[in-house]
């Protein structure tokens, strides 16, 4: 197969490209979108490679359009991808729930800007890690990650391609301003050193007509595409295993939001992942996520050098949220700082996970300027 | 002579009979165009397994759930935005979209043109009843001024949208309407529908009694038709009647046959031109 790019070789590459090089190597052959400042280069990126790899990119009437034609694409069995920052991400708030809701295999990726509304639309900010958590209506569960380097935003989103395939759930990239528009080098490798994970099917008729049923046990059901005999009906009602619409009986309610919750949680452990950097002997933690996390590290090399025992865990994946790391972490530390480029949404998660038993100390910024190391170790020291 | 077939054979053979009885109120036409799309369906021999039927929200969104093919029950207004990542990613699918007026005009309303701007390969089905049917009768952009619903208790004081103009001059390839009354012409359009490239639609003014006839002193689905009877105005009369004599009048008919490139032409056409730019292929 013939890729539109060099493949087996580093490039030195803008974040928003990594990201579309990395969804065509992850077999991602579909990609809806519509215009936003900073992710428009993803979409651009895909215009100029989908058509070289037979693959689709069409530009939408809008955002809720271009998340409805991805999970349509999903659902005719292809790997499918859209991009947006803050405004768009909201319009498409009502089909991440219905993604989530009929375990369609998707992935969003919402390069972050400042916000509430039009905002500011070229600078970053981390102000939408409580919605791509909580952004849609209902109890819900979904993936979230977020990487802090070109390099991260190509492997993570490799990664959001089998996460969403292996789980049947939409998977949400936050990256940001920054990430999408910085240039960085990065391994772009060949297709045989990557890989790539794709959907059940089901095995046999049996397993066809439980599209939401759990015939495997581990709560992920095999997806009967369209197209191929299966006769699947698909809703975004409360549904049984079968996919009959189940609206007034509380028990299909709670099997099927229960098991939605259960296949990601159940394996929590293989889908968290995080990084640690000088924790070993620390003293003092410092826990962030995305872009910040640069300075962060940066800022525990500062105190190291000045004898402070600082050590950094830097989280890949923001959802689901691993509280007992952060309880372990609070039990061997005396504080926990949380450097953020919000006025404190991880903060509060970490508090959740420390339990009391270390301080925790939100680090906010906003106005989209990234914290520099200096502010990070100055309010370590005092 | 296929139209003779018994409605008990094209139920038996199309239907799920696990997910009935349907939802549709007494009277309500849902069910009358369901069983036109079926007997085109039936008629032009088409292959069960190579449909997909996808819907919005709203009481004709229902019925997807009640054929055995595979279907998209989607949220409200989308269907075709969601029919549009379904066609492009597997062509081979003959799709259709079975909307209401609220769903595909109002909610939908830009899906709606620009699905037929791209001229996506689609057959719309739309049920025009006038109203929001499945939340108890409110007012849609489709409702004839005076009319009541519950959110114009007072009468419409707002102008109707023409579906099937608005589809004519977006583009589509083949735009009729008609009413549940026209039977053989309801089913005939389907089938040519079905049988085009790009986008084709067909809407059916469809009776609601319930939520709209009980509000507009019209009860029962005879009167609704009988009402029919009196407004509509066939498409060759139309043409010779005067602006004002068609106020408060529809038109039915045909409106638009032709046959521009569909959206998946367009874009396996803009696949070569790629590769043909980049050297990849002469």
């Amino acid at each position: 197969m013939r890729y539109p790019f060099p493949v087996g070789r580093s490039d030195f590459i803008q974040g928003d490209e990594a990201v579309a090089r990395a969804a065509i190597l992850a077999g991602c052959r579909f990609y809806a979108g519509y215009p936003i400042t900073p992710a428009s280069e993803i979409f651009e990126a895909m215009a100029l490679y989908m058509p070289l790899v037979d693959g689709v990119s069409i530009q939408m009437e809008d955002e809720i359009g271009s998340i409805a034609a991805v999970i349509g694409a999903s659902w005719a069995g292809a790997k499918a991808m859209t991009a947006t920052s803050g405004p768009g991400f909201s319009l498409m708030q009502e089909n991440l729930g219905y993604a989530v809701m009929t375990e369609t295999p998707i992935v969003v990726v919402n390069m972050m800007r400042g916000g509430p509304s039009t905002g500011q639309p070229t600078f970053p900010a981390q102000g939408d890690l409580m919605q791509a958590i909580w952004g849609t209506h209902g109890d819900h569960m979904l993936i979230v990650l977020s990487p802090s380097t070109v390099q991260e935003a190509f492997d993570l989103t490799i990664r959001a391609f089998n996460l969403a395939e292996k789980y049947r759930t939409p998977v949400v990239i936050l990256g940001d301003a920054e990430l999408a528009h910085m240039r960085e080098r990065v391994y772009i490798p060949n297709p045989d050193e990557i890989e790539v994970v794709e959907r059940k099917l089901p095995a046999n008729e049996d397993e066809a007509k439980l599209p939401f049923g759990d015939p495997h046990g581990d709560g992920v059901p095999p997806m009967p595409i369209f197209g191929r005999g299966y006769r699947t009906y698909v809703t975004g009602l409360t549904h049984d295993e079968s996919g009959h619409p189940r609206t007034v009986e509380p028990e299909v309610q709670q099997k099927l939001i229960g098991r939605i919750f259960r296949k990601i949680l159940d394996h929590k452990d293989e889908i968290i992942s995080y990084e640690t950097f000088e924790l070993d002997d620390a003293e003092i933690a410092i826990v962030s996520t995305g872009i910040v996390s640069r300075s962060a590290i940066r800022a525990v090399k500062m105190l190291r050098e000045r004898g402070v025992r600082a050590g950094l865990l830097k989280l890949s994946t923001v959802w689901p949220f691993d509280f007992e790391v952060i309880e372990e972490l609070a039990e061997q530390v005396r504080k926990i700082y949380v450097p953020e480029m919000n006025l404190g949404q991880l903060y509060h998660l970490v508090r959740e996970g420390a339990n009391g038993k270390a301080e925790v100390e939100l680090i906010a910024k906003i106005g989209g300027e990234v914290h520099t190391p200096m502010e990070i170790m100055e309010r370590v020291v005092g | 002579m296929m139209y003779l077939k018994s409605s008990y054979s094209i139920r038996d053979k199309y239907l799920r009979r696990d997910m009935l009885p349907t939802i549709f109120c007494p009277g309500c036409g849902i069910g009358s165009v369901l069983q036109f799309t079926l007997r085109a369906i039936d008629d032009l021999g088409l292959s069960q397994d190579e449909i997909v039927w996808v819907s919005g929200i709203g009481c004709s969104s229902r019925v997807p759930g009640y054929v055995n093919f595979d279907g998209l029950h989607t949220t409200h207004g989308r269907a075709l935005a969601f029919a549009t990542g379904i066609k492009l990613a597997n062509p081979d699918l003959k799709i259709i979209a079975f909307m209401g007026d609220g769903d595909s005009a109002a909610i939908g309303g830009n899906h709606l043109i620009h699905a037929i701007r791209r001229n996506l390969d689609v057959t719309a089905i739309i049920i025009n009843n006038f109203t929001y049917g499945m939340t108890g009768g409110q007012v849609a952009p489709t409702t004839l001024k005076g009319l009541r619903g519950t959110t114009a208790p007072y009468g419409q004081f707002e102008n109707p949208f023409d579906i099937a103009q608005l589809a004519v001059t977006a583009g589509a390839n083949y735009a009729a309407r008609w009413t549940v009354f026209n039977y053989l012409q309801g089913i005939n359009s389907i089938k040519k529908a079905l049988q085009k490239e790009g986008f084709t639609l067909v809407e059916f003014l469809s009776p609601c009694p319930v939520s709209f006839g009980r509000r507009n002193r019209m009860k029962t689905a005879p009167e609704l038709i009988r009402w029919y009877q009196k407004i509509t105005v066939p498409l060759a009369k139309a043409k010779k009647m005067k602006p004002e004599e068609l106020e408060g009048k529809v038109v039915i008919g045909e409106f638009a046959d032709r046959d521009r490139p569909g959206l998946v032409r367009e874009y396996r056409e803009y696949i070569k031109r790629a590769k043909k730019m980049m050297g990849w292929e002469q």
